[in-house]
């Protein structure tokens, strides 16, 4: 960027000293421009997120109470015991199925609601609200309400019994078989109401002309969605998907409210594994936040290579230079 | 341990809130350690004490603020600063945080937890040795002071000490025609039959909190074990003897009985209508197996606020086919240790929170079984009353395994025991998980 400065003083043919004491004084204010603005932000940005991360990683190296001085170095044994746990690997399957449901069921729901509203529609306002509704809602309240709604005295069962389907009844989120599919519901529910709102932001991206001249061509409204929407849709879903990536592997408030990783571990996630034995072996937890760390990070650069480049290939990489 | 627990929700964002918290809300005037042998009569020299305690709510809460204030009374010069926390965040995050700051963010009078924990701390180097300054109040506690003492050394005072054991409504019981409370294990699953009958869940575990389902494989250690196999195992972390594996095989017959809730995997131990402690409050549960403090507890979740009239206590059940002596009873309690740079005055005031005056209040509110023998007069409810007299009846009383075993052992004990009783693990896999923590520690 400093290569740009229009510097327009510069060429009025004023004294050369002058000129270049000018843009040298220029050059400093700019730094300082730069200072203060970033400044503050850096300091907070390296204090509360660089310095712990580098002192996790450290931590991850000892065999650490949290009370006693860190001098029992253990080298990798903290990472090996991690992968060594049944449990955190699935926790770990269990991020991953959160993942590929995520997109696989959200986003087709997402897109198709989208593509739904979008169009002129009685009650559409009405329909936009209450889907996003979830979404504002705070995550400990949603938690709190599904876990009453779900609880086997709660009032899922007790619809169901009202209308004829009591065998359907059970302790939904109780009974370890399913409870990782109804968390997954409950995750639906608080999150499909961002996705939507993401898409319909897309589509008003989607040139009206576009769908005119698919209409002259003989497209019928379907023909024109997929040939036409869709593929224009393509960064915006893009984008949605790194997200829900990125959400996916680092859940951790709605399992904890809910079920805290249970009934025996179906639930279970990364960062909840981290916690429940972080609070008395810091360092164990320590290495279970570097895991989680590389994990999301390859995730999302490997993610960003492969899909999201062209998306970010123009913006960034050539037109700032 | 785990007294008063519950909201673990915001334990993720505790560790942040608190570094904010050293930060923002250091104390006022530094501690200044009193290096003054005697008190002089010179103008009194000003000290502010930090005192953390797991008090929330009332009536705890008020006793503590209240000794606080006549404590400031009568040490002129002494300012006190009296703060309740969540007891988990205190437990895990926020003392131990503090302590390893050290310094002016250190509380100089803070709770401590017995066996393992105070174990912890005392090897760590936090803690003040309390045995020759409080040598009196030890002497007259006699062995109930006996889990906050390490290598001999005392460490820390406590302030109430109770037993676990079955909570349960005495209309339900009359309802389901159980004459007498059960004695004996197959006693206790023709009540469960019973309660089944009339359509109520027997008994209510919080097994999403694990350590309330762990309590009950502890409860079956301590039949299965002898009491030298537990003095002896416990402090050596050895367990070899058969007798482990016996445990989790009675436990695993027992839940053969189904004798829990209807998905107790994911019931909360404290928290609301539907965890086991509010089962037990509004009828839907006809038994909890708990500490000395459930009655408040369950009177903190009905409507009123009140402690019902129907909540009975009995001691657990003997269980038949082992070699346990139905005497021998678990249980624990809260103490308050002393910052080892705090001033001398710190270890009086801990020393006033144990007295008889204060326990004779704690008493008298109900708030628990209190530590100090003088002020058991003074307990009131009949509840509480029948946890005293199981425990002056006690031929030994085991600390709550977890407790006793130190903090890293809590977690994998607890989960192998809730994997036993979910129907995914072993009795094997329990004593693995011990065995595994001992190594690694």
């Amino acid at each position: 960027m400093a290569h740009t400065t229009p510097a327009g003083p510069a060429v009025s043919a004023g004294p050369a000293p002058a000129g270049r004491s000018k843009r040298r004084a220029g050059t400093g204010r700019r730094w300082l421009e730069i200072a203060v603005f970033a400044g503050p932000a850096l300091i907070v940005f390296v204090t509360f997120v660089i310095v712990p991360v580098i002192l996790a990683a450290v931590y991850s190296f000892f065999n650490w109470n949290g009370l006693t001085p860190l001098e029992r170095f253990i080298g990798f044994d903290n990472y090996i015991e991690a992968f060594n746990d049944p449990d955190f690997l699935q926790a770990i399957g269990n991020n991953f199925t959160i993942v590929i449901a995520s997109i696989l069921i959200q986003g087709p729901l997402a897109i198709a609601a989208a593509l739904l509203l979008n169009r002129k529609l009685r009650g559409r306002a009405f329909i936009r609200a209450a889907i996003f509704v979830p979404y504002v809602l705070a995550e400990v309240i949603a938690g709190l309400s599904w876990n009453l709604l779900l609880s086997p005295n709660g009032f899922v069962n007790a619809l169901l019994e009202m209308v004829g389907l009591e065998e359907w009844a059970q302790p939904w989120l109780a009974n370890p078989d399913i409870a990782l599919w109804v968390m997954f519901w409950i995750l639906t529910w608080k999150y499909l109401g961002f996705a939507i709102l993401i898409m319909l932001a897309g589509l008003q991206g989607v040139p009206e002309e576009l769908h005119e001249a698919a209409a002259i061509d003989g497209a019928g409204w379907w023909k024109a969605q997929w040939y036409v929407t869709l593929p224009l849709l393509g960064p915006t879903i893009r984008i949605w998907v790194f997200l829900s990536i990125i959400g996916s592997l680092q859940l951790f408030d709605m399992v904890w409210v809910t079920t805290r990783g249970g009934p025996l571990n179906a639930t279970n996630t990364m960062a909840v594994y981290m916690i429940v034995n972080g609070q008395t072996r810091p360092g164990y937890g320590s290495a279970i936040a570097v895991i989680l760390f590389l994990i999301s990070l390859t995730v999302a650069l490997v993610y960003q290579r492969l899909a999201m480049r062209r998306d970010l290939g123009g913006a960034i990489t050539r037109g700032v230079r | 341990m785990n007294r008063l627990t519950s909201r673990g929700l915001i334990a993720g964002l505790a560790a942040s809130a608190l570094a904010l918290g050293l930060v923002g809300c250091s104390p006022a005037p530094a501690p200044a350690p009193t290096d003054s042998a005697a008190p002089t009569t010179a103008a009194p020299e000003q000290v502010t004490l930090r005192f953390w305690h797991n008090a929330t709510a009332e009536p705890l809460k008020g006793i503590w603020d209240k000794a606080s204030r006549d404590f400031e009374a009568s040490h002129p010069g002494v300012t006190i600063e009296s703060t309740g926390y969540q007891n988990e965040e205190l437990q895990r995050t926020l003392i131990p945080q503090a302590l390893q700051a050290g310094g002016d963010a250190a509380p100089d009078v803070f709770m401590v937890w017995p066996g393992g924990e105070v174990r912890a701390q005392a090897e760590a180097g936090y803690l003040k040795d309390l045995t020759a300054p409080a040598a009196d109040t030890i002497a007259k506690f006699g062995g109930v002071a006996k889990p906050w003492e390490v290598d001999g050394k005392q460490y820390a005072l406590p302030f109430t000490f109770g037993i676990t054991g079955i909570w349960y409504n005495k209309d339900l019981f009359t309802q389901a025609g159980i004459a007498s409370t059960p004695k004996t294990l197959t006693e206790l699953a023709d009540a469960v039959t019973k309660l089944k009958a009339i359509d109520v869940a027997p008994i209510a575990v919080g097994a999403k909190d694990k350590w309330p389902a762990g309590h009950w494989w502890y409860q079956f250690a301590l039949n299965t074990c002898s009491v030298q196999t537990l003095q002896t195992a416990i402090p050596a972390l050895n367990f070899d003897d058969p007798c482990w594996i016996e445990a989790g095989t009675k436990l695993q017959e027992w839940m053969a009985t189904e004798p829990f809730q209807e998905g107790f995997l994911a019931t909360s131990a404290q928290q609301g209508a539907d965890s086991s402690a509010g089962m037990v409050a509004n009828g839907k549960a006809a038994m909890e197996f708990m500490g000395a403090w459930n009655s408040g507890q369950i009177g903190s979740l009905t409507p009123d606020g009140k402690v019902p009239a129907f909540l009975g206590w009995f001691p657990f059940p003997s269980i038949p086919g082992t070699a346990g002596d139905p005497t021998i009873t678990m249980g624990g309690g809260d103490g308050f240790g002393v910052y080892k740079d705090a001033p001398d005055v710190a270890v009086e005031f801990a020393q006033y929170l144990v007295s008889d005056e204060v326990q004779a209040a704690f008493a008298a509110a109900g708030s628990g079984i209190p530590a100090n023998p003088a002020a058991a007069s003074s307990l009131t409810d009949e509840n509480l009353k029948a946890i005293a007299a199981g425990l002056a009846g006690s031929s030994y009383v085991q600390l709550w395994l977890d407790s006793a075993l130190g903090p890293e052992f809590g977690n994998p004990l607890n989960d192998a025991i809730v994997n036993l009783m979910g129907g995914k693990g072993t009795p094997e896999d329990i004593v693995k998980a011990l065995k595994d923590t001992a190594a690694k520690l």
